[in-house]
């Protein structure tokens, strides 16, 4: 898994010109459905942008400042539990999108970083620090309390497997 | 000294970005098509009463469907106060904010595809999991 082979040059525009095909189809039966999408995909894009730039920023200062061989030590296969947690609360901390963030991890995950930590990172990211106040008032602050606390584990959890899975593949 | 550096690094950040542009943009149309498709159709006739299988739906339409995370809190409210379980509500949060089938396509580009299949399914499983888990420790605690 490490050495996975990644393409996203090509395959981005590819994957690009399939979903607008998708919409073609669409429109040519439910016009109005497409009209909502595009309306909604506007928005979206709205609040998007900030966050893309906040990871070019991000993608930027890696690129100057992280070298492959502090990653490798941090992040890497010998990285030890301080790896670990730093990456878990990056996620939480990060905002947006998901998918704003795979640039990010491809680019760390070239320098050295293992593919569980990735997985840790994009699991962690499922506890909305910002969010946890409408969750506390919709579903109770003790559910919200246990939810986030298995959210947190269960990264780890999720990191853990990843690795598991790499061994079977290699043995 | 700097000065290079950050010029090597800014054109290599540029064209990082410029090949991320049309999987985000893609992402972002796939999404708001599921966004105006699916969530209005999730009722609370879904759900049939069995834990294991209303916490398996509830982790399939969370893995599906896309879209900001306070949505998945308003549809989560919406299904319990249709009578849906804690359980099944549970799986469908964590997996709203953990799988992502619309995203797979981009994740399996960037990060790979066997990366991509693995996690998600980890995620899926781990969804179910902690929905039981949650409401356990919940009937414990009080």
């Amino acid at each position: 898994m490490a050495n996975e082979h990644t393409k996203s040059g090509r395959g981005g525009w590819l994957f690009l010109l399939l979903v607008v095909a998708v919409y073609g189809v669409i429109a040519i039966s439910n016009v109005e459905l497409i009209g909502q999408a595009l309306n909604f995909f506007v928005k979206a894009m709205r609040s998007v942008w900030p966050v893309l730039i906040i990871v070019f920023l991000l993608l930027l200062a890696a690129d100057m400042l992280l070298k492959p061989a502090w990653i490798k030590r941090h992040l890497g296969g010998k990285g030890g539990i301080k790896g670990w947690l730093i990456v878990a609360m990056a996620g939480v901390l990060a905002s947006g999108p998901i998918y704003a963030w795979y640039a990010l991890l491809k680019d760390l995950r070239e320098k050295g970083m293992r593919a569980s930590l990735a997985a840790v990172f994009l699991y962690s990211r499922a506890i909305k620090l910002p969010l946890l106040p409408l969750m506390v008032h919709y579903f109770g602050g003790a559910y919200t309390v246990v939810f986030c606390l298995y959210l947190f584990a269960f990264s780890i959890v999720s990191g853990l497997l990843m690795i598991r899975i790499k061994e079977r593949e290699t043995t | 000294m700097y000065v290079p550096q950050l010029r090597k690094s800014l054109i290599k950040t540029v064209r990082t970005f410029v090949n991320l542009l049309p999987i985000i943009i893609g992402m972002l149309l796939l999404s708001s098509l599921v966004v105006k498709l699916l969530p209005g159709q999730v009722t609370a006739d879904w759900f049939a009463g069995n834990a294991v299988l209303d916490a398996v739906m509830g982790a399939f339409v969370g893995g599906v469907a896309a879209g900001h995370p306070l949505a998945s809190y308003l549809l989560a409210g919406e299904l319990l106060k249709g009578g849906v379980s804690l359980i099944a509500v549970t799986a469908f949060l964590v997996s709203w904010v953990t799988v992502g089938v619309v995203q797979l396509p981009a994740e399996a580009l960037l990060l790979g595809t066997r990366f991509a299949i693995y996690r998600n399914t980890i995620c899926f499983f781990s969804a179910i999991a902690i929905a039981f888990l949650t409401e356990y420790t919940l009937r414990v605690i009080s």
